[in-house]
């Protein structure tokens, strides 16, 4: 049997798919060696501010910033998804989509403006 | 370029229209596409087209037709990657470069050229225990169902599916999970959860439950996007989810 | 796994994602503000240490994304390895115990 390409896949509804599940995927490997960085703490106050140092380099404030756009991304569009399953149908889920893109953007630059 | 004779319904208009690069996927499972050159007309379908390749240029092309005048899904294959009504398909709306690519539908066996097997497509229907069942017989009167019901403004938004498979062919999760019942099925189980006349609700939210069932739709929409009726099988799934979920926290199913 | 424990864990991925939803609305306006502040190891204990609210909202936090994390796993890995079946359910299960257990032992440590 042949398979879809990118060609049936361009439309608004599957990119928020995409989104969501590429945010989830790098949020759950993610997670791991945020519980270890925090556990630091367990060696001392001193232990978590080494870590916390290291954190200052310019390329780990940039991957903090894309972690916590992924972190709104996933959040706004599983929001989205709950309102699509669990509210009656809206014919307007586009809006829904350009809100919860809008949302995470906005929550993504909070965090930048404040790390610069 | 062909030649033709300039007799009967497609007459060359004056002038030598551009000829249509035409990309058809010929084969089984394996196979290819075959280029042909076929004149463009004016208010042309990809119907049309394939007809022309297949009168004019290779008899040996199999492809699936029946009213041409979309009503029946039969004609329906993958047009530039997407899966449309081929006879509802203007040229003039889908060619890129002049060209046109035209396979058959996704997710089901190619018997040949742009024929699938649907078997497994109706048999997921079934599955989905997508038949109606009811109580009363000839002898009494009419079940009075009111249309302006909430349930049954649901099955009317759904009811209109004629199983052309499109949506099915659309479907990612289809091809990632082969047990996936499938938007059209799930979407007439719908129709049928919401028929206050059918008595097997309880068989039929076991069936459309689960990996297999509609807790396996990512709602991508690909299915709401390509319906040629305008159908969302989407709300209708999302619909069953919520059924099956107050089932199930109840002690159902 | 038969269809009934299958709907038990879509609610249980949709439940823990609302109880995220709320934690990770905390959490962001939480960062945004411990950012301002500057980010030191005594900004984050000075919030945190002996505070049971903190140790109870990280513990709820943790226990959601241990449920919510591995079942979204199991899904990703059914539909793009086409692995299924009892060693998948197993190997998501040990990766939310693993979760859990660092979680908790990370909530520990600025609590305790």
């Amino acid at each position: 049997m042949r398979s879809n390409d990118f060609r049936a896949r361009s439309h608004p509804a599957y990119w928020a798919f995409i989104v969501h599940r590429l945010s989830g995927l790098l949020l759950a490997l993610f997670l791991p060696f945020h519980f270890w960085a925090l556990g630091q703490a367990l060696n001392g106050a001193a232990s978590l501010d080494a870590f916390l140092h290291w954190t200052e380099q310019p390329f780990v404030k940039f991957a903090e910033t894309g972690l916590v756009l992924l972190l709104a991304a996933h959040l706004t569009g599983g929001v989205r998804l709950l309102m699509l399953e669990f509210l009656a149908w809206r014919d307007w889920q586009k809006t829904l989509l350009a809100l919860s893109a809008g949302i995470s953007l906005a929550v993504g630059l909070a965090f930048a403006l404040n790390v610069v | 370029m062909t030649g033709e004779e300039g007799a009967g319904v497609m007459d060359r208009a004056a002038g030598s229209p551009p000829a249509l690069r035409v990309r058809v996927w010929r084969g089984g499972e394996a196979g290819g596409f075959q280029e042909f050159q076929v004149p463009r007309l004016e208010s042309q379908t990809v119907l049309d087209v394939v007809t022309y390749i297949q009168r004019n240029l290779d008899p040996s092309l199999a492809y699936r037709f029946a009213c041409r005048v979309g009503v029946c899904g039969s004609c329906a294959m993958t047009v530039n990657g997407k899966a449309r009504w081929t006879c509802r398909t203007h040229v003039a709306g889908v060619a890129q470069d002049d060209t046109v690519e035209i396979a058959p539908l996704n997710n089901l066996p190619v018997v040949k050229d742009l024929v699938t097997d649907m078997r497994e497509f109706f048999d997921k229907w079934a599955r989905a225990r997508g038949r109606f069942t009811g109580t009363r017989s000839r002898s009494e009167d009419f079940a009075r169902v009111s249309p302006a019901s909430p349930a049954r403004r649901e099955v009317d938004a759904a009811i209109e599916c004629i199983g052309c498979g499109v949506c099915y062919s659309a479907c990612d999760v289809v091809t990632w999970n082969r047990e996936y019942l499938g938007p059209a099925a799930l979407n007439r189980a719908w129709t049928l959860v919401n028929d206050v006349r059918d008595n097997a609700q309880a068989e039929r939210m076991a069936a459309v439950a689960g990996d297999a069932g509609c807790h396996a739709c990512h709602t991508h929409m690909s299915c709401s996007e390509r319906c040629p009726k305008q159908i969302a099988p989407t709300a209708g799934i999302a619909g069953l989810k919520r059924v099956i979920a107050a089932a199930v926290l109840k002690g159902g199913l | 796994m038969n269809a009934r424990t299958q709907v038990l864990l879509w609610v249980a991925q949709r439940a823990t994602a609302a109880v995220l939803a709320l934690c990770i609305v905390v959490h962001l306006v939480t960062m945004v503000y411990a950012m301002r502040n500057g980010l030191t190891a005594a900004e984050i204990l000075g919030r945190t240490r002996g505070n049971t609210a903190w140790f109870a909202f990280y513990l709820i936090f943790v226990a959601a994304a241990a449920v919510h994390a591995p079942l979204g796993m199991r899904t990703i890995l059914a539909e793009t390895l086409a692995w299924r079946g009892r060693t998948l359910d197993c190997a998501v299960l040990v990766l939310g115990c693993a979760l859990a257990v660092w979680g908790a032992r990370a909530a520990w440590a600025v609590f305790g």
